[in-house]
């Protein structure tokens, strides 16, 4: 009896998730009418505006992430190393994105970094460009920290970091060649979870009026029938292939490959 | 000056003084172990002269050379730990050449010197092997190999056989023993577990509340333990409780008896004077010895090779070790009988 009720809580569940999804991808499919095709998803592949979106979005994700892993290992490593009784503190200023709505930031962002303030990054387009970049750091902060910190409660880092210094290292060699390769899995689900945060991101790049993929989704949402629901479903594919990608790294490598 | 030395040591957590005036002077090539119950402050001290640790006063001198402000990766002192921390992503031999790559040395070199590295743990093929494909044997073998490979000054050993079984443990002791003499190493090893201490050590420190309680050679240690702390530590006593009657010819006067050693004795007539006694000082029966003591048998444990005895006497119970003879068999619980010392095996404690 039990057995029955958790097999249906599960098909409920699932029917919950996947039913949306199928009516979205049948929908996308309809374009041509009285027979399924792919007109949507060609629509949507030759615009170049997709294209150009996309790959400024995939480009700012890359850079996001690169900043992200400059940031927080280091960060996560010498809390947890030097001064574990502020990691209350740190943890909980990187759930602040979490609860400070994007709009909120951006708007304190822009106030801070005008054209009439010290440091006017949103006088140019590289400057905004770096100022949207570290917003999306700091959406993903959340994310990205709590995968380091429990990549690197995984291993002894003050043991390990003892070791290579008495082996005469530094801390820019243990970073690199010890801490960072020993939480790269970890690393890397706190950068695809990055990916997908930055790729779909609106609110941000709107305002600071750069041409990113979310805005992009947006105004071909209000705009065309059958090609979001195109859109979307390439979405769910890219983030579906990120979760693929972590599964495949995590397998790849090789000194944890047996669980000791 | 000794090749590596420790002057006047202090550190303190808080509150807590943890290593209070330590003073210790190792020669070059010496194996020193400190000894002692956890807390008593032996790690730490270990962790000052790695540096990763900073005493609050005092001086380390290596080579004449004071390293006291200098960081650990400045020190050239080679360490391995008791969870062996070998690096989980590097292979080996990456593991073993390490030190040498953060050091710069050349390629080739650097695979000689960690090939030459293997071959002194024994272990000269599994260089690309993993960490967790070892034991836990071969893991500190590797961790000691990696720690030796740059060519450090000193070698500090920090409870390294602590977390492996006991026959490894009792192996790789003396591996470790044999590798350290090959390499003329000066070494410092800290455990709490005497036997470790007294079976490889040049010297043995046993410390306790932050201070060295006795330096010296593991035979003086187990022989003539200077304090009761350091009796009571090393090896099994037992003690009885006098009060010296003559210090000239060492008559002290026990709760129900009465004992001479024949030597004279630097404390004041009337002092409380406790005398301690091994096992193996103990003799079943009189006319072995210079002083005998009536003494009710209260225990017997048949331990192999040996028996171990318990006898009362005059309200205070001694251990004593017989060798199994099969024609002698042990004396049964409660006997009356009579236990003789040499005079000479009698320990005098400086601490009454």
């Amino acid at each position: 009896m039990t057995r029955l009720w958790s097999w249906g809580a599960l098909l409920i569940g699932i029917a919950f998730f996947l039913m949306p999804l199928y009516g979205m991808t049948e929908f996308s499919l309809k374009m041509r009418r009285g027979e399924y095709s792919f007109d949507a998803y060609a629509t949507v592949l030759a615009d170049p505006r997709f294209q150009a979106t996309f790959g400024y979005s995939v480009l700012m994700a890359v850079l996001t992430i690169l900043c992200g892993v400059l940031l927080v290992v280091p960060t996560a490593f010498w809390v947890r190393l030097k001064l574990p009784g502020l990691r209350p503190w740190v943890e909980f200023i990187t759930l602040l994105p979490l609860v400070i709505p994007s709009i909120v930031v951006v708007f304190g962002y822009i106030r801070l970094y005008n054209t009439s303030s010290w440091l006017p990054l949103t006088g140019s387009v590289t400057g905004t460009n770096i100022l949207l970049m570290f917003g999306y750091t700091v959406l993903a902060l959340p994310y990205m920290y709590r995968a380091v910190d429990t990549g690197l409660r995984t291993i002894d880092v003050a043991t390990l970091t003892e070791a290579a210094q008495s082996l005469g290292a530094g801390w820019v060699t243990i970073l690199a060649r010890v801490i960072l390769p020993n939480v790269l899995g970890a690393v890397l689900s706190g950068a695809f979870l990055t990916f997908a945060i930055v790729i779909g991101e609106f609110t941000m790049a709107a305002l600071l009026d750069r041409p990113a993929f979310g805005p992009y989704m947006q105004l071909l949402g209000a705009n065309r029938a059958y090609e979001p629901a195109a859109l979307a479903v390439i979405a769910f594919a890219i983030t579906w292939a990120c979760m693929g990608l972590i599964q495949l790294v995590t397998r790849f490598s090789k000194h944890n490959r047996v669980a000791r | 000056m000794a090749f590596l030395d420790l002057s006047h040591l202090e550190k303190a957590f808080g509150a807590m003084r943890v290593v209070k005036d330590f003073n210790l002077g190792i020669d070059k090539g010496e194996f020193v172990s400190f000894l002692g119950p956890s807390g008593c402050g032996k790690t730490t001290v270990l962790r000052m002269v790695a540096g990763f640790e900073r005493p609050d006063s005092g001086a380390i001198t290596v080579d004449g050379k004071d390293i006291t402000g200098l960081k650990p990766n400045q020190r050239s002192i080679g360490m391995v730990f008791q969870a062996y921390a070998l690096f989980p992503n590097l292979t080996v031999a990456e593991n073993v050449g390490f030190g040498l790559k953060v050091a710069g040395v050349a390629k080739a070199e650097a695979a000689e010197r960690v090939a030459e590295m293997l071959a002194l743990i024994g272990l000269p093929d599994l260089g690309a092997r993993y960490p967790f494909q070892l034991s836990g044997g071969q893991q500190q073998r590797v961790a000691l190999a990696r720690a030796l490979a740059p060519r450090p000054q000193v070698l500090l050993l920090d409870e390294p056989l602590s977390a492996l079984d006991a026959k490894i443990r009792v192996s790789l002791r003396t591996e470790i023993r044999e590798i350290q003499q090959r390499l003329g190493i000066t070494t410092i090893f800290v455990t709490h577990d005497q036997e470790e201490a007294l079976s490889i050590s040049d010297r043995i420190v046993v410390m306790n509340g932050g201070i060295a309680e006795q330096t010296g050679r593991p035979l003086e240690i187990y022989n003539r333990p200077r304090t009761r702390f350091v009796a009571n530590f090393v090896g099994t006593l037992g003690m009885l409780e006098g009060v010296l009657e003559d210090p000239a010819t060492g008559r002290v006067s026990l709760a129900e008896d009465e004992v001479t050693l024949g030597r004279a004795i630097e404390r004041p007539a009337g002092a409380a004077i406790t005398l301690a006694l091994r096992p193996e000082a103990l003799h079943l029966g009189g006319g072995r010895g210079d002083i005998v003591l009536p003494a009710r048998v209260t225990e017997v444990h048949f331990l192999g090779s040996v028996i171990r005895i318990r006898v009362e006497t005059g309200g205070t119970s001694l251990s004593l070790d017989t060798f199994n003879r099969p024609e002698t068999p042990p004396p049964p619980l409660g006997s009356q009988t009579e236990v003789s010392i040499a005079a000479s095996d009698v320990i005098v404690l400086d601490d009454a």
